[in-house]
């Protein structure tokens, strides 16, 4: 009896030491977390998507009527079309910008401590609002604005530019200056692990400087490159207060159409807007995991 | 040394230019907080004085930016704490690579690349639907979390793909159980990325604009004030406020990373020279 009983606590003790069960009971409260505020608006979103809006109530319905209207809205493809136009030109962007100031820092920044320093530098800024960065534009880009003074300073412009502030530049400025970090780090990382003697091998082979970074430096850097590319797509698909605010509401992009929506209370109409952006974001994504291993990455 | 190739130079500028890039607007928006009373939000400076930081201490000017600076700052806290404790037992169930640790890490992922609206409009909905309000510590708090924990998981997932498993194996050989190995030996050895992991928590929090828009309610957090003011404030108090809450950034910056360097100096005095000797 009393080996039996000694037996069973074993046993219970055992269900501890299962690393599935406490696997899981370290995850759950990511669990829950994600549960109650990723999987159910996500449920949600698509539920109402299917709602019915009068002007004053949402009303629950199974209709398929803001689907018909948003792919029935010529709008919507307009839409669709300047927010994969952002997301391309700051992807271009910020890429380029990302990957020379990355190379600069794992190559030839030869110290340590000042590599740390230089690196901190470029990541202080992600810690502090987007909103501020966004409005210190303003002063530099207006009218009046500095850049407007120095071209007409140098004779470069007669009249001050107006395209300047509130237009696709300045949304497309806005965001690579918020976002070009996001290059940066994963590009960085990733070329720190680059083993050095690989790039002394190829001098010794008679590579050139770009000849070295060409096939050896760009391919063993793809992986950053990758997830570089999915924070900034990412960030930029889902964006609207960015194209808000820097093109003085002038240009849309489709977070902005369903913040409109929501502005204007038509919940399932945002609903369906929304749905069909994830889904987007979403493939996107899904193709580029195909190149990365994340996890592998980190 | 050998000699710098001439592509160093040409680096180094564009490094600089970068540098201006990144820092030039703030420190415009800087010193255009300190223009002159008749002044206006570009330059010329018409004066230099301190009016618009006096400004921002008198209510009737401004709406209650204090009382959103005391919100966010505390939702800061909230969200910094519970991002760490959440992040480390989430790191160490990784490691377990438990049945089913897949989906959970693909989830993880979504909650990174989601459309941060969505999660405003998902978790505004849902509270509206049950009838509960939405308030900045309720919902405005779980909808940060899915923003601040992909960065802290990711962030353990970095230290735990280095972390050295002999080190647990001593403890375990010398009798500690598997609590007291973590508490004694693993969560010393990663307590600086969790400095780090804390830095992240807090000041994604603090800045938090998107995912708290729809769900912080009556109350607003320091963004959603700001963000409120860019529409009807045309003075430069509103470069006042900007310069003020970057500054706080910037100390609470500084007072992580001085914490990180600490812990390293005193680790390193402190530390076993074992290996080291010939």
């Amino acid at each position: 009896m009393s080996e039996r009983t000694a037996k069973r606590s074993l046993g219970g003790l055992a269900v501890l030491r299962n690393r599935h069960v406490t696997g899981w009971l370290q995850a759950a409260p990511l669990s829950l977390i994600l549960i109650a505020f990723l999987i159910l608006p996500i449920i949600t979103i698509v539920i109402v998507s299917f709602w019915r809006a009068t002007e004053f109530s949402i009303i629950p319905a199974f209709s398929l009527e803001n689907y018909e209207f948003l792919f029935g809205s010529p709008v919507t493809y307009r839409v669709f079309g300047a927010t994969f136009k952002y997301a391309f030109l700051t992807w271009a962007f910020t890429l380029s910008i990302g990957f020379t100031v990355a190379y600069y820092l794992a190559f030839h920044i030869r110290s340590q401590p000042v590599q740390i320093a230089l690196f901190l530098i470029c990541t202080i800024p992600f810690w502090t609002s987007n909103i501020i960065r966004m409005i210190s534009w303003i002063p530099f880009l207006g009218r009046n604005g500095i850049a407007n003074q120095m071209l007409i300073s140098w004779g470069v412009i007669d009249e001050p530019l107006e395209w300047l502030l509130y237009s696709d530049f300045s949304v497309i400025l806005a965001f690579v200056h918020l976002y070009t970090l996001f290059m940066v780090v994963p590009i960085f990382n990733t070329m720190m692990r680059i083993d050095k003697s690989l790039l002394e091998a190829a001098r010794d082979n008679g590579a050139s400087g770009f000849q070295t970074l060409v096939h050896v430096i760009i391919p063993l850097t793809k992986p950053g490159i990758m997830i570089g590319t999915i924070f900034v797509l990412t960030l930029v698909m889902g964006d609207f207060i960015t194209v808000r605010f820097m093109s003085g509401s002038q240009r849309a992009n489709v977070g902005r159409l369903i913040s409109n929506d929501i502005g204007l209370l038509q919940y399932p109409s945002a609903a369906a807007t929304a749905v069909v952006l994830l889904l987007t974001v979403l493939i996107v994504i899904g193709i580029l995991l195909r190149f990365v291993n994340i996890r592998k990455e980190l | 040394m050998e000699p710098r190739p001439r592509s160093f130079y040409v680096l180094t500028a564009f490094f600089a230019l970068f540098v201006l890039f990144l820092y030039g607007p703030t420190l415009t928006i800087g010193v255009l907080s300190f223009q002159g009373p008749g002044g206006g939000l570009t330059f010329p400076m018409r004066g230099v004085s301190l009016n618009w930081f006096r400004e921002l201490f008198m209510e009737q000017a401004v709406g209650d930016i204090w009382g959103a600076f005391r919100r966010s700052a505390a939702l800061g806290l909230m969200v910094m704490v519970t991002t760490v404790v959440v992040s480390v037992m989430g790191g160490l169930a990784f490691r377990k690579r438990f049945a089913g640790s897949a989906v959970l890490f693909y989830l993880t992922i979504t909650s990174l690349v989601i459309p941060s609206i969505l999660i405003s409009l998902g978790v505004g909905l849902i509270f509206n639907q049950l009838g509960f309000k939405v308030h900045w510590a309720t919902s405005g708090f779980g909808s940060q979390l899915t923003w601040t924990l992909p960065f802290g998981l990711l962030i353990m997932f970095a230290v735990f793909n280095r972390f050295d498993a002999s080190y647990e194996e001593a403890a375990r050989d010398q009798g500690a159980t598997a609590w007291q190995t973590i508490w004694h030996v693993v969560l010393p050895i990663i307590a600086p990325s969790l400095i780090g992991v804390a830095l992240f928590g807090f000041t994604l929090s603090y800045d938090e604009f998107a995912r708290t828009l729809l769900t912080a309610g009556s109350y607003n957090t320091l963004p959603l004030e700001i963000f409120g003011m860019t529409t009807n404030v045309t003075t430069p108090v509103i470069y006042a406020l900007g310069s003020l809450t970057t500054l706080f950034s910037f100390a609470i910056i500084g007072v992580f990373l001085v914490v990180v360097w600490t812990m390293g100096k005193r680790r390193a005095r402190l530390g076993s020279d074992a290996g080291k000797g010939v």
